[in-house]
This record gives structure tokens, C-alpha cells and sequence, in this order.
């Protein structure tokens, strides 16, 4: 007799220690351990720590070897971890001009205070695979600086800003607590808060993709790279019971503040608008395309057309989320043979009934219906015993019948 | 009754780590809030603050969520896919729940107060108090009418469900049938149009006034809505083209049943193919009430006709017409 193909629980087990082999490969080398993929794919940890929303180098690090090096499901694995912790309360907002910097430039002046700082940057290097590296090379680690950066460094948007050359961001009236995507669904419209908190765990290729999209024309936005810095800024928690603010952390983070020309409006002249992004760990890449769909997606409040796909709202915040996308599209491996076989069972009825009409018609050559013009009388036909059944699944479960077929 | 049935699968170890049911306490509060919600207004989508779960979006991870909300230690929680409950995807999520919950699970639709389904709904009737929770991968029944979320609330608002008769109207005019097969769309409690996830059509009418409890969750998409027990639920369609489920010419090819939905299993390259029953369970049970030594004999030469089909002489259909 014919055994369905059918999962089982076995099955389940033995792809788990399948994946396990797959994932150590050979035993012969050395595994690796979680410093050295903290400190050797820092920026693979910073990724999947933005994407996963969570600020967990150990974690990430945890999640990037469990995944076998696949970002998108470490940045799963991180989510679904980061779901079961509670929240203890919220942080004061985070002071980038206070980042202790290891990198910023300005595209837009020369020279700024403080200076330009590549820091540590693929930027200019010549992509030349290194096979220097194929060794194992003995590295002595790099001097300190002569003398350390400032603890404070002016943002260039801030000087731009004293000059009122820029749109001035400021708190809401009455400084409402902010959106948390987290812990509410997404509804739109959908506020600037909101926006820019799908738009940091959001794909780093779908964001780079939308910002591209703007670049080329679909969209209207002529940016300036006003500043890019990365570096480590304190974390503080305003504490109720001692009545000032303490240091818990620090955090590495990214940010860009793209700025974009706006022709001005009834309310005010003409000025640049504000692009933002950031980005936990060392992303640059992520934290300039943030910059460029936040400000795309600004389009309608500036009153600028919008209607390139990075402007609507709708289209990017519903599918920036890789979590969401990856597991939606890949749910196309589960089993559909239920909605196959129902559509099957349509497509046989109908071809059926086309081989009939056809079929009719050529036997009933002096009628003047075409083939197409004969299927409503033919539908009406073979329809005729079921409109008994059709009233009654309006009124009654049709399955009724069948359980008193087994109780009796 | 069941003893056919009893659960195979070894049971899993509650594991001590996670909170009952993996979700925190107001996690499960602000679920639980949003499922009233949707009892209360039969059919209406209402937006909740869905999690991240262990399990892929679009894997159920909706329908996860709102059974981590409801389930009880005292539940028996059931789960199928495609209605069997040894698919990998109902075998997985069955041994979630019995990792993060302990409670006991069932292959019976009888014996289960819980049943969390992809794709179908049993065959055997529901009864009052069981619960069913349905994954649902686009809760929204008029999105392929219109992308946007924002217009389809509104449409929802002013009840405006023209268009998905135009659509089922063109299916009609270009092919002479209602095109749709699965998802197909109903009416709840005259109100709100739903789409029942995507179950075959030929499930859509156990949905109306069923006894049970049934709720819908969308992880992904972050709805759930609700088909409170004994509500209206009519399929779309026409005085002259009313609704209509599929049927077969053949019967299930090991319990013999000719009222039930069938999976076709193609056995070689030459176009042979056998039918049985997608609903496991209740195959399962069915064929063996059959070997029972009082079965009586006229079922065995119904089940020989050529032509079964739905036929106004078919008792699934008369009880159901009245």
C-alpha cells in the first residue's frame, strides 16, 4: 500500500545534526570561536547586530557561527532571541557631536573643524585580493595616535543648522515618547520616527537599492554626503530613584546626515533638508542609503512629487524588513498540494468544458454561436443540480451530514 | 474512538528556559487584547504589535502567536498542514509548543481543544468550545484589487466590496466559472469581507456558523481577525452562478470516502495517479470504522459508481441544502 510522503519527527531530527556537520565541516581544522569572529568580521557583527536590532557583539558573533556565516538568518536568530528579553527601561537619547570618532569626512567643505578623519577605510585601497593574507601573518598592532581626537566635535549639519541654512529637527510639541516599532505594528501613515526605525533594521540591500534608485532618477533628490562619523558614544539611563542620568555602555555606531536642496515653501524660504541614518558597529554603506530613503521618503510632507518607488512610504517600509522577506518568500517550500489540487481540479473542469464547447460546435455547424458565445448556455447546463448545494453551504455546514455517517 | 490515532510522536521536554507559551506575560496580554477586539467585530482586521518568533515569517508564525496567547495547560493543542499533522511544518510547530508550553498534544480533531491549522479545515465537525487558529499569510482579501494598505482600510470602512464582484464577474464572463479556488473570499456576519486564509473553497462552508471558535493571525503582516462561534460566513457569488466547492470523480483510495477533500498522489511517469483523503486524521479513523465487521455494504458499491461527483443524491449535500 502507498505511504503519503510524510515529514515525521525523525526526519526533523536528523536535518538538525546534518546541518550541524554541514556547518563545522571538516573536523580536521580548528573550530572557530566567538573572539575571533568579533574581532576578525566586525563589520559582518555589525550588520547583523543593526539588522537584528539588538547591540550584542558576543551575541552576533554567536549568531553569524551558528548561521554558518549566512547574515539574514543570524540576523533571525538574533530577532527571535531579542524578542524574549524584557525591557527595562528606555535610554537618553544617544549625543553623536560627543562621539569619541575614529572616522568622518565631509563631502561638502574642504576642511571643517575639527579636520576630516578617514580613519580606517576600504575607500582607497586598491582592490587587489592581498594574498599576503593567505598566511597567517604575524601583525604587530598600531601605535596609539600622537595625540587624541577631542572628546567633542561639532556636527557639519550643526554649523549649517547656525546659519539657518538648514531645516532645524526638533522634538515634537510636548516631546511625545517615540514610536516603537517593536512593540507596535506598523500603521500608516506612518511618522518620521517610525520611518526611521524600519529603516535601521532594514536590508542593507534593499536599502542601498532604494537609495540607488533615487541616485538614477526615480526620485527626486539631489544629496550631499554633509557628514558621515563613526565612533563609540556613551549610552546613559536616566535613573527615577537617584535623579540624574548614568553611563551604562557605550556603543559603536555609523551616522549620515545627507543634505538635500528644497525649493522652499509658503511657510519657509528656501533651505536644505535633512537625510538620516544610523547604523549600530561600522556600516557606512548602510548608513548612507538609510540617509537617502528617509529623506525620499520626506518627498510628500516637502511637497515634492512623489512618485518614484522610494517615495511611497508603503512600498519601502512594508518591505525593508529581510526577516519578513526572507521568510515569506522561502515559505514557498512548504507543502501547497491543498490550493494545488483545488486549482487543479479548475483547470481540469475547465478544459473539459472547452473540449465540450469545441466539440459542440462543430457538430452543430449551422448554429451561429461561436464556441465562446455557447459556454454561458453550456455552464447553465451543467450547473443545473447545483444551486441545492450552493444555497445550503450558505445555511449549513455541509460536513454535517458526514459526522452522522460516522456516529451512527 | 481514537485509538487508531494516538500520537506517535514522542513528547517533547518542556524546556524551562523560555516562559510558557516563549512570549512574556503583556506580550500575550496585548495578544489576547487584540483577539477580543476581533471576536468582537466578526471579520475586522486589527492591528497588533507582532513579534519575532523562533519560526520563519510565513511559516505560521501568526497563528504561533495567537495560540502562545490562548493555550492553557489544560489545552490539547492539534496541529495540521495541509490537513495532515505529520507535514514537517505541523510536526515542527507541534513540538514548539510542546518545548515551550508542556501541554499535551493530539492527532484528534475530537480530542484536541486547540487545533492551529495551515491550508484546511478537518472534516470532522467542530464542536463548541474548540478553537481554531488558522496561519494566515495575507490577511487582507482585497489586496490583489488594490496594493495599498492604506486605501484597502478605508475600502473596508465604507464597506466598498464592488470590486471583488466585478472580479469574480470577469472570472465568469472569460471562463464561465468563479476562477478562484482557494482564499476565496466571504462575507462575515454581513459585514466585513475576509479572506479565510488559504483554505480550498471547499472548506469555506464549515466556516459558517460553526460552533467552534475560529481566529486568524498574520506574524508578518501584524492582523489578527476572528469568526466569533455561530456567525454568518458567506462565500461571494451570484443568484444565477452560486458558490460552488470542488468535487471529484474518484473516492479516496483507502477509506473510501467521497466527501472529503483529496490530495492526488501521482504514482509513476505514465499519468497514473491515486486519490486520498488530504485529511489524515480523519482518513485514518474512517478506514477503520470501515473494517469494523458491522459496517454496512451499500457504501462500498456507492463508492464503486463511475460518477460520484456532487449530485443532488449525495447525502454530504441533501443534509446541507435544507
Amino acid at each position: 500500500m502507498y505511504v503519503a510522503v510524510k515529514g515525521g519527527e525523525r526526519a526533523i531530527l536528523n536535518s538538525y545534526d546534518m546541518l550541524d556537520d554541514y556547518r563545522r565541516g571538516d573536523p580536521a581544522l580548528p573550530e572557530l570561536t566567538l573572539p575571533q569572529i568579533q574581532a576578525q568580521m566586525p563589520l559582518a557583527v555589525s550588520r547583523v547586530m543593526a539588522e537584528g536590532g539588538l547591540y550584542d557583539t558576543h551575541l552576533a558573533a554567536l549568531a553569524i557561527k551558528q548561521a554558518a556565516g549566512d547574515l539574514i538568518e543570524a540576523v533571525f536568530l538574533l530577532r527571535a532571541y531579542r524578542t524574549t528579553l524584557s525591557r527595562l527601561g528606555s535610554s537618553l537619547p544617544i549625543d553623536t557631536a560627543r562621539m569619541q570618532l575614529q572616522r568622518r569626512i565631509s563631502a561638502t567643505f574642504k576642511d571643517v573643524p575639527g579636520g576630516q578623519i578617514l580613519g580606517p577605510t576600504y575607500d582607497y585601497t586598491q582592490r587587489l585580493l592581498d594574498f599576503t593574507l593567505e598566511a597567517n601573518r604575524h601583525t604587530t598592532p598600531l601605535a596609539p595616535a600622537n595625540a587624541p581626537l577631542p572628546a567633542a566635535m561639532p556636527r557639519v549639519t550643526d554649523i549649517l543648522q547656525h546659519d539657518a541654512l538648514l531645516q532645524a529637527e526638533t522634538p515634537l510639541p510636548g516631546d511625545p515618547a517615540p514610536f516603537d516599532l517593536t512593540r507596535e505594528p506598523l500603521r500608516l501613515p506612518a511618522g518620521r520616527d517610525a520611518r526611521l526605525q524600519n529603516l535601521a533594521r532594514g536590508d542593507e540591500g534593499f536599502l542601498l537599492a532604494m537609495g540607488y534608485s533615487t541616485q538614477r532618477g526615480y526620485g527626486n533628490t539631489h544629496p550631499f554626503a554633509a557628514e558621515i562619523r563613526y565612533g563609540s558614544v556613551e549610552v546613559e539611563l536616566f535613573i527615577e530613584e537617584l535623579g540624574f542620568a548614568v553611563t551604562v555602555g557605550e556603543v559603536e555606531v555609523t551616522e549620515c546626515q545627507m543634505v538635500s536642496q528644497f525649493a522652499g515653501n509658503a511657510d519657509a524660504g528656501p533651505q536644505f533638508t535633512r537625510g538620516y541614518g544610523l547604523a549600530f558597529g561600522y556600516g557606512e554603506r548602510r548608513a548612507m542609503s538609510m540617509s537617502l530613503v528617509d529623506r525620499a521618503m520626506r518627498a510628500s510632507e516637502l511637497g515634492e512629487a512623489g512618485d518614484a518607488p522610494a517615495n511611497d512610504q508603503e512600498f519601502v517600509l512594508y518591505h525593508t524588513d529581510n526577516v519578513e522577506a526572507s521568510g515569506f518568500v522561502q515559505h514557498l517550500k512548504l507543502p501547497h498540494y491543498v490550493d494545488f489540487q483545488a486549482s487543479l481540479e479548475l483547470l481540469r473542469r475547465l478544459r473539459t468544458e472547452r473540449d465540450a464547447d469545441v466539440g459542440s460546435a462543430e457538430v452543430d455547424a449551422s448554429a451561429a454561436t461561436s464556441p465562446t458565445a455557447g459556454a454561458p448556455a453550456m455552464k447553465r447546463a451543467d450547473t443545473g443540480a447545483q444551486p441545492a448545494l450552493a444555497s445550503g453551504a450558505e445555511s449549513a455546514p455541509a460536513a454535517v451530514p458526514q459526522d452522522q455517517e460516522f456516529t451512527s | 474512538m481514537t485509538a487508531a490515532n494516538a500520537n506517535p510522536a514522542a513528547p517533547v521536554e518542556r524546556d524551562p528556559h523560555y516562559n510558557f507559551g516563549y512570549l512574556d506575560e503583556s506580550t500575550k496580554r496585548m495578544l489576547r487584547r487584540a483577539l477580543l477586539k476581533a471576536v468582537a467585530i466578526p471579520g475586522y482586521q486589527v492591528p497588533f504589535g507582532s513579534r519575532e518568533m523562533p519560526l520563519p515569517y510565513g511559516w505560521g508564525t501568526g497563528g504561533i502567536q495567537v495560540t502562545a496567547a490562548i493555550i492553557g495547560a489544560a489545552d490539547v493543542l492539534k496541529v495540521i498542514d495541509q490537513g495532515s499533522d505529520d507535514t514537517t511544518n505541523a510536526v515542527n510547530i507541534r513540538r514548539f509548543f510542546g518545548r515551550v508550553t508542556g501541554v499535551a498534544t493530539t492527532e484528534s480533531t475530537r480530542d484536541a481543544s486547540i487545533i492551529q491549522t495551515r491550508h484546511r479545515i478537518p472534516e470532522t465537525p467542530l464542536a463548541e468550545g474548540q478553537i481554531m487558529v488558522y496561519q494566515v499569510p495575507i490577511p487582507e482579501p482585497l489586496r490583489w484589487l488594490e496594493p495599498s494598505e492604506t486605501e484597502t482600510r478605508t475600502m473596508h470602512a465604507l464597506a466598498e466590496y464592488g470590486g471583488m464582484h466585478v472580479r469574480l464577474y470577469e472570472d465568469i464572463a472569460q471562463y464561465g466559472h468563479i476562477a478562484t479556488t482557494y482564499d476565496y473570499p466571504v462575507m462575515v456576519n454581513g459585514r466585513y469581507m475576509m479572506r479565510p486564509s488559504p483554505i480550498p473553497k471547499f472548506d469555506n462552508p464549515k466556516l459558517d456558523c460553526s460552533p467552534a471558535l475560529m481566529l486568524f493571525g498574520a506574524g508578518r503582516e501584524k492582523r489578527v481577525y476572528a469568526v466569533p462561534p455561530y456567525t454568518s460566513v458567506k462565500s461571494l457569488d451570484f443568484e444565477d452562478h452560486p458558490f460552488t466547492i470542488e468535487k471529484w470523480d474518484e473516492c479516496c483510495d483507502i477509506c473510501g470516502s467521497e466527501n472529503t477533500f483529496l490530495d492526488e498522489i501521482i504514482l509513476d511517469d505514465r499519468g497514473s495517479r491515486r486519490f486520498v483523503c488530504s485529511d489524515t486524521e480523519y482518513c485514518a479513523r474512517h478506514a477503520a470504522e470501515n473494517e469494523s465487521p458491522f459496517r454496512d455494504d451499500s457504501e462500498a458499491q456507492r463508492t464503486a459508481a463511475p460518477q460520484i461527483g456532487i449530485d443532488a443524491g449525495d447525502p454530504a449535500h441533501v443534509g446541507a441544502a435544507s
